[in-house]
């Protein structure tokens, strides 16, 4: 079993004019290439924060998170840019698109900034956008799109690159149940084609999707369950 | 990620944003324009000024006969006495740095041709006033020093006062008889117009200063001599000859006053250029405030959208932008706005300019420097304040710039 992530004693503390307030208390974890992960917990526990530093959106206050074998936690900006580029794909609960621009050039971005030729660029986009199924709307700006379609737009630019572990927080917490299961059956599909996914929900029919389940309490892991189909499931 | 590659981003996130490049590229046009069309009438105006001194003619010393009383306080009182004639100016152009003299006398009368009449001035003067006084015809020819000497009775006359009298500017005046007084006067000539056609000398009537003294002043007094000296450099000398000359043929001994005035046309374009001065400044004045609000707006809206863009800025970093490419990115729309704004602002500035000339008669100049300067401090704004904001965003967490509001 590959191991993709490595967390070790990862804190974090938000320090703001008069509270500090313990988001993570020293989460230790391991993520094998390949797996679907599920993260529960009630509202506060910490979910978003470790994402975020999952995601490499934001930095953790003590600990070590190690990165398809590198170390990012002492990594510089610049670096961490690139990782973000590379070997992560982020998908957020509010779909965070680039307002007014078309879901074609929405999903270019990360590939604009990883210096792809145009053309490639485009028919890898145009590939990824196929694979959520928007093939239809690629000249479609974000108010043009149903919340369904914008996170499909979302989740076609967070897989555009190829990236090791594609991290999803919330991503249907914005969709109705119908939206929903697309967006699962997507992530489904994505998984079984050998994708690392890691994903937050407070929905357990959604985390029934996963193959593991992380339960989060007070900045804590307080159980971690493997799902019994996993067992069952041919090596 | 190339420089090409920036450019195109940045082209892609002023066409997302139209309203507010718009807005921007407002604020630098105003700024740049306003400038422009101010500095351009405050130029225009001096340069009109200084032509019209100059157009009465170049190296011109005027003679006025009597002398000034000085009062208390400095200021001068002109005391005219009948001390200038014919033959001072006959003697006048025996001077070596004198070029060409002219006597004037000059009557305002009415005009009469047919129906048509207009009130207007009549210079008696002599063949050499053309030269002294830098005119040229526009039909006919002037009078000659025969003509003069004969007493007469011949006429040219300005353009203004062929519209009056004929309607338009109709060659036909030429060869008409015009009644000054009851004395026909027959038309020969007529003076070129002034570009502007404000120039005093466009509503004239020059008549040989013989025929003007015996028809119209009735008296031997000739109430000014313009001199031409040889060159600028002559100015000098030509005064002091005029003086000695005129002492001598006036008579008058060592220990009394001139009984005569020279006034240089230095002395009245020093004034005039002390008048243009003050309100150049006042224009000025007014464009670095349009300047400064213009420049205040930029600010205004570069600061606001930069706020507005911290969530875009979270965005672009979260999959993968640099900082170094977000500055880039806002540095190229910053300076592509301002380059588009200011173009924009020039041809505004010019078109500006060129109407303001229509209403005020005159035309104004618009000069390279203010263009130089407006664009300059309109653009630097622009990219200061384009740049400076989203180099404080581009530091923030993604996550900080994400959840901005
Ligand atoms: N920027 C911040 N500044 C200060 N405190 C913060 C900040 N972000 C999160 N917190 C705090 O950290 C704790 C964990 O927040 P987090 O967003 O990770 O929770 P969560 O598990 O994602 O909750 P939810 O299910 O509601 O999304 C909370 O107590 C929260 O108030
Ligand atoms: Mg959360």
């Amino acid at each position: 079993m590959l191991l993709l992530i490595t967390l070790q004693g990862i804190t974090k503390i938000y320090r703001t004019s008069k509270v500090e307030v313990t988001a993570l208390q020293g989460i230790n974890l391991h993520i094998a290439k390949g797996e679907f992960v599920a993260i529960m917990g009630p509202s506060g526990s910490g979910k978003s924060t470790m994402m975020n530093i999952l995601g490499c959106l934001d930095t953790p206050t003590a600990g070590e998170y190690i990165l398809d074998g590198m170390k990012v936690a002492q990594a510089s900006r610049k670096t961490l840019a690139d990782i973000r580029n590379k070997k992560l794909g982020f998908i957020f609960q509010g779909f965070n698109l680039l307002p007014r621009t078309t879901a074609l050039e929405n999903v270019e971005l990360p590939l604009v900034y990883a210096g792809v030729k145009r053309k490639e660029r485009r028919e890898r986009a145009i590939e990824a956008l196929k694979a959520v199924g928007l093939e239809e709307r690629i000249r479609h700006k974000p108010q043009e799109l149903s919340g369904g379609q914008q996170q499909r737009v979302a989740i076609a630019r967070a897989l555009v690159t190829g990236p090791s572990v594609i991290l999803a927080d919330e991503p249907t917490g914005n969709l109705d149940s119908r939206s929903s299961e697309d967006v699962m059956a997507i992530f489904q599909k994505l998984h079984e084609q050998g994708n690392t996914i890691v994903l937050v929900t407070h929905e357990p029919d959604i985390a029934a999707y996963a193959r593991r389940i992380i339960h989060f309490k007070d900045g804590r892991i307080e159980r971690d369950e493997v799902l019994a189909k996993n067992m069952e499931a041919p090596a | 990620m190339n420089i090409v590659e920036s450019i195109r981003i940045a082209l892609k996130a002023i066409w997302a944003n139209k309203v507010r490049s718009f807005l921007t590229m407002l604020g630098i046009i105003i700024g740049v324009g306003a400038v422009i069309i101010m500095v351009a009438i405050g130029n225009g105006a001096s340069k009109n000024i200084a032509e019209q001194i100059q157009g009465l003619g170049s190296n011109l010393l005027t003679v006025y006969p009597g002398y000034f009383l000085y009062e208390g306080d400095g200021v001068g009182v002109m005391r005219s006495a009948p001390t200038l004639s014919l033959e001072d100016a006959a003697a006048l152009e025996q001077g070596e740095h004198i070029q060409a003299v002219a006597p004037m006398v000059n009557t305002y009368e009415e005009v009469f041709l047919g129906s048509g009449n207009t009130q207007t001035s009549i210079y008696g003067t002599t063949a050499s006033y053309l030269k002294v006084r830098n005119k040229e015809l526009q039909w006919g020819r002037f009078f000659t020093d025969q003509e003069v000497a004969d007493y007469k009775r011949v006429a040219v006359v300005g353009s203004g006062v062929v519209e009056s009298i004929m309607g338009s500017m109709d060659p036909g005046i030429i060869g008409k008889n015009i009644k000054i007084r009851n004395v026909p006067f027959q038309v020969i000539g007529v003076l070129q117009g002034s570009s502007t056609g404000f120039y005093f000398e466009d509503n004239t009537v020059l008549i040989p200063i013989t025929a003007a003294q015996l028809r119209l002043t009735g008296s031997k007094e000739v109430q000014e001599i313009n001199v031409q000296a040889v060159s600028a450099d002559d100015m000098q000398s030509a005064q002091e000859e005029i003086i000695s000359l005129l002492r001598k043929a006036h008579k008058l001994g060592p220990g009394q006053e001139n009984d005569f005035e020279i006034s240089n046309q230095e002395d009245i374009l020093k004034a005039m250029e002390e008048a243009t001065r003050t309100m150049t400044m006042l224009l000025g004045g007014i464009a670095a405030i349009s300047l400064l609000v213009g420049g205040i707006g930029i600010m205004n809206i570069m600061l606001v959208s930069v706020t507005e863009r911290t969530r875009e800025i979270g965005i672009r970093k979260a999959v993968g932008a640099k900082e170094s490419n977000i500055l880039w990115q806002f540095l190229i729309e910053a300076v592509i706005l301002s380059v588009i704004g200011g173009g924009v602002g020039i041809l505004f500035g010019w078109g500006g300019s060129a109407l303001a000339s229509r209403f005020l008669g005159f035309p104004a100049v618009v000069t390279l420097s203010s263009v130089v300067l407006a664009v300059t401090f309109s653009a630097l704004i622009g990219i200061v304040f384009g740049v400076f904001p989203a180099r404080k965003a581009s530091v923030l967490n993604p996550i900080e710039s994400l959840r901005y509001e």
